[in-house]
């Protein structure tokens, strides 16, 4: 009895897991060149939902709603800029992992090359006072000559 | 002395920093919307059955647009706020009811698009009876092809628009209280002067 149960669920088991399979995303296995250029767009997008995963690496629903619609728009014949302009008129230049360099992203794309520019002034510096500092050291006098020669010489204790 | 305070005063500048970014919500994306004509569509009405909806049927009106769906567990959070200002009359709220089906892990939807609608029909009125309906009218957006137009990413959001057609505020996620009174209700009241 239980054996003819199990019979019977299996079928029911295997049409479940194909219903869930039954909506996701066919990728373009004809056209490569048009699935290599969604993967290189998408690697490119932010996910909105989880916002450290590109359009590429995440699951979530939108991002997969995503990627059809830029694979139909590829399918179209539409252009990189096209694709990526439709996407920022609707989320804004966060669904770019390379933001745009214009008036607000300048201290985001600046700010490091202004902490080298920063850090290197203060290297020449403290290297300039260091030589100068080493210039006005008065030479030794005799008496300390002597004792560091004395030092120097001293055998070192054995431990 | 010196020597010893410029990395303090260095010190103290990070916490400030890292202590403002900690306090600010990465969720809170600024809608490039905003300021836009609010993006045409033509959707399914949930209850009038047969019958349309689109924004230019609410042209020389200002209205919300409150995107929400059965499934939205924040959805019931704001809900409540909303029956109680549709009580009031203050102004029109049309329901873009997202992915009704689809929306709630995907793994039921049914392959013919006529049944997926019934099963939305069903599902999105079946919420609307038990926790109270403020629409005018909600439209059904099924595949979620409008909710891209619209930037939706993440359900409830609601948008305020003009008499013009333009989309003047962006509220992502739930309407609290203090948004609704010190945000969305005054730009209502402003936009219809």
């Amino acid at each position: 009895m239980k054996k003819t149960l199990a019979c019977l669920m299996l079928p029911l088991f295997f049409w479940i897991a194909g219903l869930a399979h039954g909506n996701e995303a066919r990728p373009l296995a004809a056209d490569p060149v048009a699935e290599a250029r969604l993967q290189a767009l998408s690697a490119e997008l932010r996910c909105l939902v989880c916002q450290n995963q590109s359009i590429a690496d995440s699951n979530a629903e939108l991002a997969q709603d995503l990627r059809n619609e830029v694979r139909k728009m590829i399918q179209s014949g539409k252009s990189d800029t096209e694709i990526v302009d439709f996407l920022v008129a609707r989320y804004g230049d966060f669904v770019l992992y390379r933001p745009p360099v214009k008036g607000l992203t300048l201290l985001l794309w600046g700010g490091p090359l202004v902490l080298l520019a920063i850090g290197l002034f203060a290297l020449i510096r403290y290297l300039r006072r260091r030589e100068l500092q080493a210039e006005e050291a008065a030479p030794l006098t005799t008496e300390q000559a002597r004792q560091a020669e004395a030092l120097l010489n001293t055998p070192e204790p054995k431990a | 002395m010196n020597k010893f305070l410029w990395p303090l005063a260095g010190f103290l500048l990070l916490v400030v920093l890292l202590g403002v970014g900690l306090n600010l919500n990465p969720r809170e994306v600024p809608s490039p919307l905003v300021g836009k004509p609010a993006p045409a569509f033509e959707l399914p009405q949930l209850q009038a059955e047969g019958k349309t909806f689109g924004p230019k049927d609410m042209q020389g009106k200002v209205w919300l647009l409150n995107v929400w769906s059965s499934w939205c567990v924040s959805c019931r959070q704001e809900h409540p706020m909303l029956v109680e200002m549709s009580k009031q009359n203050i102004v029109p709220l049309v329901g873009l009811n997202y992915k009704e089906v689809r929306g709630d892990g995907g793994i039921d939807v049914p392959a013919d698009p006529a049944d997926e609608m019934k099963l939305a029909r069903k599902r999105a009125n079946g919420w609307l009876a038990s926790h109270g309906n403020p629409y005018v009218l909600s439209v059904l957006d099924n595949d979620g092809r409008v909710g891209i137009d619209y930037g939706v990413y993440g359900v409830p959001e609601t948008y305020v628009i003009d008499k013009a057609g333009v989309i003047r505020y962006k509220q992502i996620g739930p309407i609290t209280p203090d948004v609704l009174k010190q945000k969305i209700l005054p730009l209502v009241a402003e936009l219809n002067k």
